[in-house]
């Protein structure tokens, strides 16, 4: 592969490096607390009646699920953060390798509030039904949970009922779909393993009925009891509804592996490399690089060189709309193509260069990595004069239409349309990572309180109205405040806007995790774009 | 001097001693060829010879001892001679004879003088009539039991009842005192009659504290008799020599030169050609005794080519020729000390049962004064049909001291991933204070406990490090085997919850073994307790540089299946693997006590119907050297054996099926 190795400039001694270090340290140790707060579950107590059950923490069924020493990438780690439920939405979801087979595996945590099914948990199960759809991943649920948090049933019920049309969408795509049953899954959630192709269940363990004993005494008067009506030998033996009776949870997990290893599966993408080179620089020099000052522009060639294979980068039109670099490179083996924000601002070349790179990507099935840090399209008059919008048309046309696998990486900020254009969230990317100290908004804080003032100001001057400043500077200051806040990291992966937040340090793991995940699906580029206004 | 007129050499023997003759002769220019048996075909002597002509069969009843087939193997093959090496048809002067009257010379003495010397009391009769001390003999045959025993008597208890016809112990008792001796003497009787064809003992008086010396004499048949020094071989594990040594640290000059003298006369008198090993007891009294003497090369042969620098096998065979002694053998002068080993696929503590199987590593270093000849190549299997010697390591260095030192180095470090050896045993011996002290006698493996000698070298905390090694080469294997994500780094978590585990069984019990990959590096944790000072310099499936405490060591790592071997400066430990998984519980019977890993059912303790309580043992499964006791996991009732003792179990075997004890309800 002819890619040149790229030059490293950047000097571990200066202020800003170190500035940019210790800020995002501090800012790791606050998402450290956040992460050991979700493995602690529902607390001390709660783990420890859990254990006395005989039954494993969901980590640890996790841990016994994937090959040893395999790594595992839990996805939407930080859900639920700032909202009235734990850190986590009481469920592990994650992509992890099984039996040689990388899965999405997703579990609930029995300790928080029996595993029950909050909003949050919702959106981060909803996000891996997608997950698993675009990427063809094998789907395997861990099954334990009250079902839903009731007092706030009115925002589960109608749009979590599609998790069994999404269940059996899986399975008529040939993705398949098992449920290892360790607790309850009573009332909907026993459409969760019925609508999967695999079923294990734990003896005496597993309950599985869409109505228990005293629900069925009112509504019909018979005398029951759990294991008649739900129990993993019944449904082993009587009803079929398991396919495998599990003496434990251990035995459980082995049969579970043991499915896998039988699905026949092959990844469908193009191959790995055999033998990849590791970067030349050290991943710790992206703590050095994670932009303190979203106002400071970040030289994204020395990220690029500190996550893809070797450091190698073949950089496509360098001197056109320098403000984007567009190139090819490889990553865990598989070949890229990246596009990333040297200079906040994208013009009308960026635009044009964003959506000719798009288009070549897809004709040579390569995946496409965006690596973030956007303030927007360019405005002014001789901008939009120039057709800005037109041109970052063509950049959002290339990238809605695109099919290649996106993934992306937010850095700094990503403010305005730019994050349309650079594959945000809406723009469905396979994945979307943030590091700790990017932000997320229509537009920064600080000048969208400002506008805001001058809309005001030019309302008060319409009415005739007096300008009170102190009140202006007041209302300023509080917009930012809440601007600002809503604009963290930590708020947009609560509101599982993302897959999660991530160590600077651990990018390239995490893009290689995620590229081998969407290579389990064909690559294949897109056939049609939306009309290119010219 | 003139080439030999050998020009191609049968060798009507199997492994170490097959290859080494095969060496003598490729540096003569002698052809070579092998005859093996079935069991030998891939063996490595069979692929060094030029030409081999397997004999079929397994047991050397069926191949190595077929005489007939080998003069057949021979003409057929037009070998020149055979070399017997030793054992099988070595001292069989039936097989000599053939082989003179097929005209293929045999390498070694006369067929008479084989006669002669295999006849105990015959060479002992022959030896007194050229003055070489003896010790009293009663002849039993023709006598009286009473005449025997007051014989006997006058000589003192304990007494030695040895078989005429015999060697290796076979056939060989004591009598302690008149009550025993009718029982001894029966029982030494027969076991002549079986091993030997021939039924002859006679009674010897016993020394105790004894030590046993040997000269090795060579004659030609030109008339010159030498002697090549002596070699001393008093350590045995019954009547067999497993530590043989030249020189022996007792003689001075004077009673090396009577006992050389004594040999080079008792050979003089038999006419002895070729090479030839004249046995003696060496009383603590400093009084030497004939015993007999081996008409062939001894195993121990390169203990004396050492010292000497002479190739004993080539002697052999210029002497076959008719060539006479070269001249370099009047003038010997001996230099050094050399120490040889002999390590053998037996268990020293099981009752030094042979054991058979498969080396999937066999390595011992040689070079430098240490000379190893082995059955064997960097690997390959050990057949249970012939003897249990694997390897000869033969160490020389200038003195007693050093040659000892280099020789438990290199059993220490040898690389033996497969079945049981003496390993153990052997280093002990070489290592001990007795030893270093030169204070060798026949009893020395009587008083010392062969339980503790066969012990694992390496003690529980190096076995700590070593099972630390053998999960941090797992996971190196597990990373590199893996189909998919190979490049991420191991075990990457990005919310990291607990380490990774694995758990082993070693010598000294189980350990379980946590441990962590962070971006400051591995943290290990063995039994609970942290490895201090943790720093992973290289990890791969073979290979680890780890550093402890301070000490940076490679260790050698080596998993076939779900045995791991790890051999370092530390020792050698060897682990079983536990299954993360226990096989399914649900296809056993419910109280089904399960084999935890595979073995051999050392014993049953309890029988159907029996009521045991919770606790109770009720097999015993030896595996890895170890006994693991299976005991009830509750009280109840026996209700099915499903294996008996010495039967092999597989890990998941059903032993025996427990019936719960109920609960009175009242």
């Amino acid at each position: 592969m002819q890619r040149q190795v790229l030059p490293s400039r950047l000097d571990p001694q200066s202020n800003h490096y170190r500035t940019n270090r210790e800020s995002v340290l501090a800012q790791i140790a606050k998402l450290d607390e956040l992460l050991a707060a979700a493995r602690a579950g529902g607390g001390e107590k709660s783990v420890a009646r859990h254990h006395q059950r005989g039954k494993l923490l969901i980590r640890e069924r996790v841990e016994m699920l994937v090959d040893q020493d395999s790594p595992f990438l839990e996805l939407a780690p930080f859900a639920g953060t700032g909202t009235d439920y734990e850190v986590g939405a009481s469920v592990v979801c994650g992509i992890g390798v099984v039996s040689g087979v990388e899965c999405y595996i997703m579990g609930n945590d029995p300790t928080v509030r029996g595993g029950a099914v909050n909003p949050y948990t919702m959106k981060k199960s909803m996000r891996g039904f997608d997950i698993c759809m675009r990427n063809r991943l094998p789907y395997i649920t861990l099954t334990e949970s009250g079902g839903a948090d009731l007092p706030r049933q009115s925002e589960i019920f109608l749009p979590g009922g599609a998790s069994f049309r999404h269940l059996t969408e899986l399975s008529a795509a040939g993705i398949p779909t098992i449920s290892l049953v360790f607790g309850n899954s009573t009332a909907g959630g026993a459409y969760t393993p019925a609508m999967c192709d695999y079923t294990v269940f734990v003896k005496d363990k597993a309950k599985v009925f869409l109505g228990g004993p005293p629900l069925v005494k009112m509504a019909t008067g018979e005398d029951s009891d759990d294991e008649e009506l739900g129990g993993a030998e019944m449904h082993s033996r009587i009803s079929g509804l398991s396919d495998y009776l599990a003496v434990d949870e251990l035995d459980a997990l082995r049969i579970g592996r043991e499915i896998v290893a039988n699905l026949n599966w092959k990844k469908l993408g193009p191959q790995a490399a055999a033998v990849v080179e590791e970067p030349r620089y050290s991943e710790d020099d992206l703590l050095g690089l994670a932009p303190a000052d979203l106002k400071v522009p970040v030289d994204m060639r020395e990220i690029i060189a500190r996550i893809v294979d070797g450091s190698r980068f073949h950089e496509f039109k360098p001197a056109y709309g320098p403000n984007l670099i567009t190139g090819w490179a490889s990553l865990y083996g598989y070949e890229i193509g990246i596009l990333a924000n040297q200079q906040g601002v994208l013009f009308s070349a960026e635009s044009q260069k964003a959506a000719q790179f798009i288009q070549l990507a897809n004709r040579h099935n390569v995946p496409l990595v965006f690596i973030q840090n956007v303030t927007g399209y360019m405005v002014g008059k001789q901008y939009e004069q120039g057709g800005i919008i037109k041109h970052g048309a063509h950049m959002i046309n290339a990238v809605s239409n695109s099919t290649v696998p996106h993934l992306t990486l937010q850095i700094g900020g990503s403010y305005g349309a730019g994050n349309y254009g650079m594959c945000g969230y809406a723009y469905k990317p396979r994945f979307v990572f943030l590091w700790p100290n990017s932000k997320t908004a229509v537009m920064g804080p600080a000048q969208l309180a400002g506008v805001m003032s001058i809309v005001r100001r030019a309302a008060a001057q319409a009415a005739g109205k007096p300008f009170e400043e102190k009140q202006d500077e007041f209302l300023r200051k509080a917009v930012e405040d809440q601007i600002e806040s809503e604009s963290l990291a930590t708020f947009t992966s609560g509101q599982v806007y993302d897959d999660g937040i991530i160590d600077p340090r651990d990018s390239r793991t995490v893009l290689g995790m995620a590229v081998s995940a969407a290579m389990s699906a064909e690559v294949r580029g897109a056939a049609k774009y939306g009309v290119f206004r010219m | 001097m003139s080439a030999s007129t050998i020009k191609k050499i049968l060798i009507a023997n199997r492994g170490e001693i097959a290859r080494r003759i095969i060496r003598t002769c490729r540096e003569m220019g002698i052809a070579t060829v092998a005859v093996c048996s079935d069991a030998d075909r891939d063996a490595p002597f069979v692929l060094e010879a030029d030409e081999v002509v397997p004999l079929g069969g397994l047991r050397p009843a069926e191949s190595y001892l077929r005489g007939d087939a080998i003069v057949e193997a021979a003409k057929r093959t037009s070998a020149d001679a055979i070399h017997p090496g030793y054992g099988f048809l070595a001292e069989n002067a039936e097989f000599a004879a053939l082989c003179e009257q097929a005209g293929v010379t045999f390498i070694g003495p006369p067929s008479n003088v084989i006669a002669a010397m295999g006849s105990k009391i015959e060479a002992k009769r022959r030896m007194q009539a050229a003055d070489v001390p003896l010790l009293p003999t009663i002849e039993v045959s023709g006598q009286s039991a009473d005449k025997v025993l007051r014989e006997v008597e006058k000589v003192g208890w304990p007494v030695l009842i040895k078989a005429s016809a015999g060697g290796g112990g076979r056939g060989m008792r004591i009598a302690h005192s008149a009550r025993d001796f009718a029982t001894q003497l029966e029982t030494a009787r027969q076991e002549a009659q079986a091993a030997f064809g021939d039924g002859t003992v006679f009674v010897e008086p016993y020394i105790t504290g004894a030590r046993h010396i040997e000269v090795q004499v060579f004659g030609d048949s030109h008339g010159n008799v030498v002697h090549l020094f002596e070699r001393e071989c008093s350590i045995q594990r019954r009547h067999q020599k497993i530590v043989e040594e030249s020189p022996s640290v007792v003689l001075d000059d004077e009673l090396r030169s009577a006992m050389t003298s004594a040999a080079v006369r008792g050979a003089k008198a038999i006419d002895y050609v070729n090479a030839g090993t004249f046995e003696f007891l060496l009383t603590p009294q400093r009084k030497f005794y004939f015993l007999e003497v081996n008409t062939r090369l001894q195993v121990e042969h390169p203990v004396t080519e050492f010292i000497t620098g002479l190739d004993l096998v080539r002697l052999q065979i210029l002497v076959a020729s008719g060539e006479p002694l070269p001249p370099e053998v009047f003038d010997v002068e001996p230099w050094g000390h050399a120490i040889e080993v002999r390590l053998c696929a037996e268990d020293p503590r099981h009752d030094y049962r042979p054991v058979a199987g498969k080396f999937n590593q066999f390595a011992i270093s040689s070079g430098n004064g240490l000379r190893v000849d082995s059955a064997l190549d960097d690997a390959g299997e050990v057949s249970p049909y012939y003897d249990s010697m694997l390897a000869k390591i033969i160490a020389h260095a200038p003195t007693r001291a050093e040659a000892s030192a280099k020789l438990a180095r290199a059993l220490r470090a040898a690389k033996l991933h497969g079945i049981v050896t003496n390993r153990e045993l052997l280093v002990r011996v070489i290592e001990s204070e007795e030893f270093q002290q030169g204070a060798t006698d026949t009893d020395f493996l009587v008083r010392h406990n062969p339980q503790t000698l066969g012990a694992p070298l390496t003690d529980a905390s190096s076995e700590r490090v070593h099972a630390a090694v053998a999960a941090i080469a797992g996971q190196a294997r597990r990373r590199r085997e893996a189909p998919v994500l190979r490049s991420a780094p191991s075990g990457w978590r990005n919310n990291p919850s607990q380490p990774q585990t694995v758990r082993y069984i070693g010598e000294h019990g189980e350990h379980l073994v946590e441990y962590l990959f962070t971006r400051k590096g591995i943290a290990v944790r063995v039994d609970g307790q942290p490895l201090d000072g943790v720093h992973l310099q290289l990890a791969t499936a073979d290979l680890v540089r780890l550093q402890v405490a301070g000490i940076e060591r490679s260790f050698a790592a080596q998993q076939l299946a779900d045995a791991v071997y790890v051999d370092s400066s530390l020792g050698s430990s060897v682990f079983t693997e536990v299954p993360r998984f226990s096989l399914s519980q649900d296809a056993a019977v419910a109280g089904s006590l399960i084999a935890p890993l595979p073995g051999t059912v050392h014993e049953v303790r309890a029988s159907v119907g029996d009521q045991v309580a919770a606790g109770q043992v009720l097999l015993v499964i030896e595996s890895m050297k170890l006994l693991h006791e299976i005991a009830a996991p509750q009280a109840g009732k026996v209700a099915a054996i499903g294996v008996e003792r010495g039967r092999q179990v597989d890990a998941g075997t059903v032993l025996a099926v427990l019936e719960a004890e109920v609960a009175d309800e009242k």
